[in-house]
């Protein structure tokens, strides 16, 4: 094996590991997972594009950054929390600011029967034994450097169960927030959200920004849903167009258990989103729907791997993505229907539409399966606004910019409809509208 | 109103056009019939601003403005429709949402108070009364699934909620029974006025049967070769369109 390159980048997160404290740092089993991931990550390096999965994506700029530690100011920056209130949306809320778990922030009184909801710097001065399974992971895949980099840093983030038969009415925001600091900052949050048997939940995982700033955030995600469990899992990454995000969410869906995903990625300067599902159980359902819409040099990557265990399961997944001025979108979606998932049932479309003749959009469905009576279906397209439909528009009075901006509003618009909260829907369409190009 | 001289236009490098001459004065009907690839879609294509469509010779000029320096969104603010012969379907713009954005844009292009959404639906009931069309197309987007009669007559409803000073109709006959003629001829009736004019491009005499020409234009080989009244086309229909043929000297000699 050829040695790894040491970059500016590996280098300013070892010395941040080696300056930093980190919750739970006493507990042995916790310690040295962060000790082995650490090792693997400065081992490792940062992937080059000749990794499939990193193909589209390339980390050289990326690795000639250095990020100061975690942010020591975090706990009393003031971040006004109120500009990111989801309008309607008042149930239990977690705020972490730049990595960190912000208390006054965070509306965590009164909590409705069967829902815990902590914070893991805090969950980690408890019995942390329950968190063992999901904490001393290894990530060995060669492309989960981000994952491995949060295994080992990450000190916050969210401790969530549901209890078995609990249906919890309103939903659950999460609000990560970058808020700008002296430095350009790296931080780290990792959740591990649980839903027991039956239980329903209605979560929204929110990313924005205080303000300008080149912050690296990474998140790690763990989401198990225990036998006939429904969950609502609402994405909004809304961060400032200079920061950098890469989120590794893993989902584990039991028997008759039930996953509705919708995303929305309109920030970042490099954002990337691994979405990693396993439909373990017998007859688990899965719908996945997501947008981007890009501009400037935005560059957002997806890479969504399903994975079809248990037997007649489903998984439906519609992606829309635009992409202007300069901007590049990835797309990447894999379903793989393993041995012995018989009567599976898999669908994946991605559309994309490119605005502009300096914008790319790389997009890339695979199907692998092994097993048999099998349905499955995957379609992906890039293309450009429809002429005729332009010109219908425009021969009606509507100006050119105003006839565009309709029609890449209509692409994208459909894919929210199927999102029964009123409120969340109005919301994302309304960001989606707010982003697109106008009239 | 309309004034066409001399026009001259060419697709992917075809001579399509031949010097067309025309007049519309407001109030009057004028049905263009020709053969196929005489050049009657070019004709509104090239009306309405149509990418692909290169005018080499000739004038356009509408209500004394110059036509083809404008943009297609100008030329409709200005008071010229086109329905379409084959209008297309647009998924995920809802055909309410879309007729009232092409009504206040012409308006705002021509400095008048954009219509708000009381009073465009005010507007919009009193159109569907006249067009006898279910409010239920309105819900849909706009022509998806649309039947070929439905699509047709979703073209009149928007001519007459837009209320155009030219309208273009462009082989609106074509793909439609006896019964959806009737209803798409009814719809175009009651929109005539003193002060509106219609261009009724068709092959087929037999829209002309319920909606009444006053001039009846023949164009062959891109360029008017007989012109006169309603009677035109009756006699078009008998002895076929080989009878202008045989008439003009230039086609004549051109077929032999």
């Amino acid at each position: 094996m050829s040695e790894p390159q040491r970059t500016p980048f590996v280098d300013s997160l070892l010395e941040a590991a080696a300056q930093t404290s980190l919750p739970g740092s006493t507990i042995g089993w916790l310690d040295a997972a962060r000790r082995e991931n650490l090792e693997a990550f400065a081992a490792a390096g940062l992937p080059d594009t000749r990794m499939e999965a990193w193909k589209y994506t390339a980390l050289r700029a990326l690795g000639q950054r250095r990020f100061a530690p975690g942010d020591a100011q975090a706990a009393m920056r003031d971040v006004d929390a109120s500009a990111f209130a989801l309008p309607g949306i008042d149930g239990p809320a977690l705020v972490f600011v730049n990595g960190v778990f912000r208390a006054d922030l965070s509306r965590t009184e009164a909590l409705p029967a069967g829902l815990s909801l902590l914070p893991l710097s805090q969950a980690l001065q408890g019995d942390a034994e329950p968190l063992r399974f999901a904490l001393s992971r290894h990530y060995r895949e060669g492309g989960d450097v981000f994952a491995r980099l949060n295994a080992a840093l990450a000190g916050d983030g969210v401790v969530l169960r549901v209890a078995a038969g609990a249906k919890i009415a309103e939903p659950v925001h999460l609000l990560m927030i970058g808020a700008p600091a002296e430095d350009a900052l790296a931080w780290h949050v990792r959740h591990v959200i649980e839903l027991g048997e039956g239980a329903e939940l209605s979560l929204i995982e929110h990313h924005a920004s205080g303000g300008d700033q080149q912050h690296l955030g990474t998140q790690v995600a763990d989401v198990v849903l225990r036998e006939g469990a429904k969950l609502r899992h609402v994405t909004l990454q809304d961060i400032a167009a200079s920061s950098t995000l890469v989120r590794h969410n893993q989902l584990q869906l039991d028997a008759r258990a039930q996953a509705s995903l919708y995303v929305l990625e309109l920030g970042g300067a490099l954002v990337r989103h691994d979405l990693h599902a396993t439909l373990v159980g017998d007859e688990s359902r899965l719908d996945t729907h997501g947008v981007f819409v890009l501009n400037g040099r935005q560059h957002v990557d997806t890479q969504m791997a399903i994975r079809h265990q248990g037997l007649n399961t489903a998984s439906h997944s519609v992606w829309r993505g635009v992409a202007d001025q300069r901007s590049r979108g990835v797309f990447r979606g894999a379903i793989v229907v393993a041995q012995g998932a018989d009567g599976s049932d898999a669908s994946l479309s991605s559309k994309n539409l490119l605005l502009s003749g300096q914008a790319e959009i790389d997009t890339k469905p695979e199907l692998e399966i092994y097993a048999d009576e099998v349905k499955a279906a995957h379609g992906a397209t890039v293309g450009q606004l429809d002429e005729r439909s332009l010109f219908y528009l425009r021969s009606r009075g509507i100006p050119l910019t105003e006839a565009r901006a309709m029609l890449t509003a209509a692409f994208c618009r459909a894919v929210f409809e199927s999102l029964p909260d009123e409120r969340l829907r109005e919301h994302l369409n309304h960001q989606l509208m707010a982003h697109l190009p106008s009239a | 109103m309309l004034k066409i001289e001399n026009l001259h236009a060419r697709v992917e490098g075809k001579d399509i056009l031949k010097g067309l001459t025309l007049t519309v004065n407001p109030g009057e009907v004028h049905a263009i019939m020709g053969p196929n690839g005489a050049g009657k879609s070019t004709l509104g294509n090239v009306l309405s601003g149509r990418d692909g469509y290169e005018v080499t010779e000739g004038t356009v000029t509408f209500n004394g403005v110059d036509l083809l320096a404008l943009e297609p969104e100008e030329r409709a603010a200005a008071g010229m429709f086109l329905a379409f012969q084959y209008p297309v379907e647009i998924p995920g713009v809802n055909n309410t949402y879309f007729l009232r954005a092409a009504l206040n844009a012409q308006r705002k292009q021509r400095g008048e108070k954009e219509l708000d959404s009381m009073q465009f639906l005010k507007l919009v009931r009193e159109k569907l009364k006249i067009m006898q069309i279910s409010d239920e197309l309105l819900h849909r987007a706009v022509n998806e699934g649309f039947s070929g009669g439905e699509k047709k007559r979703n073209e009149i409803f928007q001519m007459a909620v837009l209320e155009p000073k030219l309208a273009i109709l462009d082989e609106t006959d074509s793909g439609l029974d006896i019964d959806a003629l009737k209803q798409v001829a009814q719809g175009v009736n009651a929109l005539r006025s003193a002060e509106r004019g219609f261009l009724v491009i068709t092959h087929y005499q037999r829209l002309l049967d319920y909606i009444e020409p006053d001039f009846v234009h023949v164009l062959a080989d891109g360029r008017i070769v007989e012109s006169g009244d309603k009677t035109l086309a009756l006699k078009l229909e008998e002895h076929g369109y080989a009878w202008v043929a045989d008439k003009d000297p230039v086609l004549t000699g051109a077929s032999a």
